[in-house]
């Protein structure tokens, strides 16, 4: 585990954004500057992120950033990588974006992974479209509340991650915004490996899923704790990271309805709705110890 | 030296002289053989180029743009509804005034589904920002795609040369392909730091939120710097003279065809039938659409001027005519004609040059 005294000193996401308070881009943007450093070029297609960067003359962001249209940014990644190459630059183009921006670009996600373009991706889930006011998304959780599904999302949850694992992708990862060394040692790792590199990273949003923004890092331990959000990593070798471990006990995990209550997305479930959300995660749990076996 | 070149080969063949080094397509007909060339001509190793094979257009010009943002000379081409598919890109790359090269072989836009050539798809691109050149025949492909790459590196705006699917795509013709030597001469390394380079250790925002009045000084310096493109073409230095339009037994003529593309030639030897009946006609062909050739276009001095496209804007009528009517000096019409690859021959240019002297004619043909 790599020390919190040991990490650099350097910060790349400079106070005073307009990031929300108790905003996961912007821990996760912060832990990315400390793991890639001036390494990292930054792609970066509409979403909240877009806003966090900064308004011209001001900027938030200590790291060369090319703003790209919605459905893009893993193919500017490719054309900028093959740049980087060519001119002798020491350089990781790294896409950050939202569950929008792997919704909307998909296509674009799968021909950059199957061509093996050098590059990292890191997803940061807020499970919806949370910068145009929180509109469900592909990875919005079953039944949450948003604005366009105001009763409560009738869809399962997009598992991105393991979709890109089935891309054979270089490196897939999930990580937390509540795990923060966690994820800055997934991002190092992805880092010394060549090629395609996948983060899905989990970002519980205050306005967005309804939570004192004080309590975002504790949100997100809850999503682990309860087993809801399972830590995993490929670097190829499938294996459950530390953090998530202790949960393949469903004993061990947390009353799920703690974690789910916490949030007004979910304050209008049954008790049966979160005995099924409870069969869900138990499945997904079974789908993902098989995968240690066999990967 | 002279080679046997369709005009799809052409390009392929104008993208390596200019040691163009990153390439990324989709394929689509009638544009595909440009991309099989490329990927043939990088596999060979005689263009030190990343080849990507895209999974669609849309990616095709995000990739180009990339490579661009970071120092390359980067190229794709498409068709029809690949360019719409990959539209809003186009914006993008425009305002971002990165100097990126498209070959648009220009075909229908669907439905019904259509592979031949007509002009509405090119001019989908009109008000975007980039250079519009439309060529006749494989060596203005070949030229315009060279002189490109050169003019959109000088004035940081993209650059996109038309030619008529099938009619030019795949007819082979005699070109007169250039030396190497030759293009080393008139085309330098691209100038990686303008108009700025994306790279590590250089934290730069670029396409990030601004004012509004930031915004409208984009356009508005792209507007200017458009302007300029008229003297940067004729004065490029390219091993042929080129201009934003060709002047065709326009001296003393009455009657002023104006059109673009491929037909412009069959539209030729139709001039060349009614001259030898004593008719005044001639053409002003358009080789560039933007710039647009206001001056070339106000300087006719003719009794009745006549302007005959493939491409139809609904509810307005013939998209270039609506432009040259907004700056001629003589009477103009419009006609609209050979719409989807409809079939448009010296024949029928001949009988449509005379209603149009006789003031007969409607504005579709047929």
């Amino acid at each position: 585990m790599v020390a919190v005294k040991d990490l650099p000193k350097e910060k790349y996401l400079l106070p005073g954004t307009t990031a929300c308070q108790g905003c996961p881009h912007a821990l996760g943007l912060k832990a990315l500057g400390m793991a890639l450093g001036e390494k990292a070029v930054l792609v970066v297609p509409a979403g909240c992120t877009t806003i966090i960067s900064g308004i011209r003359e001001k900027a938030s962001l200590k790291l060369p950033l090319l703003h790209v249209p919605f459905a893009s940014a893993p193919a500017v990644a490719t054309g900028l990588g093959s740049a980087f190459k060519k001119l002798g630059k020491d350089g990781i183009p790294v896409v950050w974006m939202g569950d929008g921006g792997s919704d909307i670009g998909f296509a674009t996600l799968s021909g950059a992974c199957v061509r093996k373009d050098d590059m990292i991706v890191v997803v940061s889930d807020n499970e919806a479209y949370m910068n145009t006011g929180i509109q469900t998304s592909g990875t919005t959780f079953w039944k949450a509340r948003t604005t366009t599904s105001p009763t409560g999302k009738r869809e399962e949850k997009k598992d991105l991650a393991l979709i890109m694992l089935m891309h054979k992708a270089d490196y897939v990862a999930t990580a937390s915004v509540g795990y923060l060394q966690d994820f800055i040692e997934k991002l190092k790792r992805a880092s010394e490996i060549e090629g395609f590199r996948f983060i899905h990273l989990h970002s519980p949003c205050p306005p967005g899923w309804g939570f004192d923004s004080a309590e975002t890092v504790e949100v997100a331990r809850m999503a682990v704790k309860c087993g809801a959000w399972i830590l995993w990593e490929f670097d190829g070798k499938f294996k459950i990271s530390a953090q998530s471990k202790p949960y393949r006990d469903k004993e061990k995990r947390l009353p799920l309805a703690d974690y789910l209550k916490r949030q007004r997305r979910f304050r209008h479930l049954s008790d049966e709705d979160i005995a099924e959300i409870e069969k869900r995660i138990d499945e997904q749990w079974r789908i993902i110890s098989a995968l240690e076996k066999v990967f | 030296m002279k080679k046997v070149l369709t005009g799809n080969y052409a390009i392929a063949e104008a993208v390596k002289l200019a040691k163009t080094e990153f390439i990324a397509a989709y394929p689509i007909t009638p544009q595909t053989t440009i991309v099989e060339r490329l990927a043939e001509i990088v596999e060979r190793g005689e263009l030190n180029a990343d080849f990507v094979r895209v999974e669609s257009e849309h990616s095709a010009l995000a990739a180009v743009y990339g490579a661009s943002a970071g120092g390359l000379r980067a190229f794709t081409a498409t068709s029809s509804h690949g360019l719409l598919y990959m539209y809003e890109m186009c914006w993008w790359v425009a305002n971002s005034r990165l100097p990126v090269v498209m070959a648009l072989v220009t075909r229908t836009i669907g439905p019904p589904w259509n592979i031949h050539t007509d002009h509405t798809d090119l001019l989908t691109l009109r008000d975007s920002g980039w250079i519009l050149a439309m060529s006749e025949n494989a060596q203005e492909a070949l030229d315009l795609t060279l002189i490109g790459f050169k003019v959109a590196e000088q004035i940081d705006l993209p650059f996109a040369i038309g030619l008529d699917g099938f009619q030019v795509s795949h007819t082979a013709e005699v070109v007169d392909v250039p030396e190497q030597e030759e293009i080393d001469r008139f085309l330098p390394e691209r100038r990686r730091d303008r108009p700025f380079v994306i790279e590590p250790g250089n934290p730069i925002t670029v396409g990030g939120l601004t004012t509004n009045e930031c915004s409208m000084r984009i356009r508005k310096d792209m507007m200017r710097d458009m302007e300029r493109v008229g003297d940067l073409v004729r004065n490029s230095g390219y091993v042929r003279d080129y201009d934003l339009v060709e002047r065709y037994r326009l001296e003393d003529a009455e009657y002023v065809v104006v059109m673009m593309g491929a037909w412009s030639g069959d539209a030729k030897d139709a001039i060349d039938i009614l001259r030898d009946e004593g008719v005044g006609i001639g053409m002003l062909r358009l080789r560039f659409v933007r710039p647009f050739p206001a001056k070339e276009i106000a300087e006719l001095d003719c009794r009745k001027i006549l302007v005959v496209e493939r491409a139809s804007s609904i509810g307005k009528g013939g998209i270039i005519a609506t432009e040259v009517k907004s700056v001629a000096n003589s009477p103009a019409q419009s006609v609209v004609a050979g719409l989807g690859g409809v079939d448009v021959g010296v024949d029928d240019f001949v009988a449509m040059f005379r209603r149009f002297v006789e003031g007969e004619l409607k504005e579709w043909w047929p």
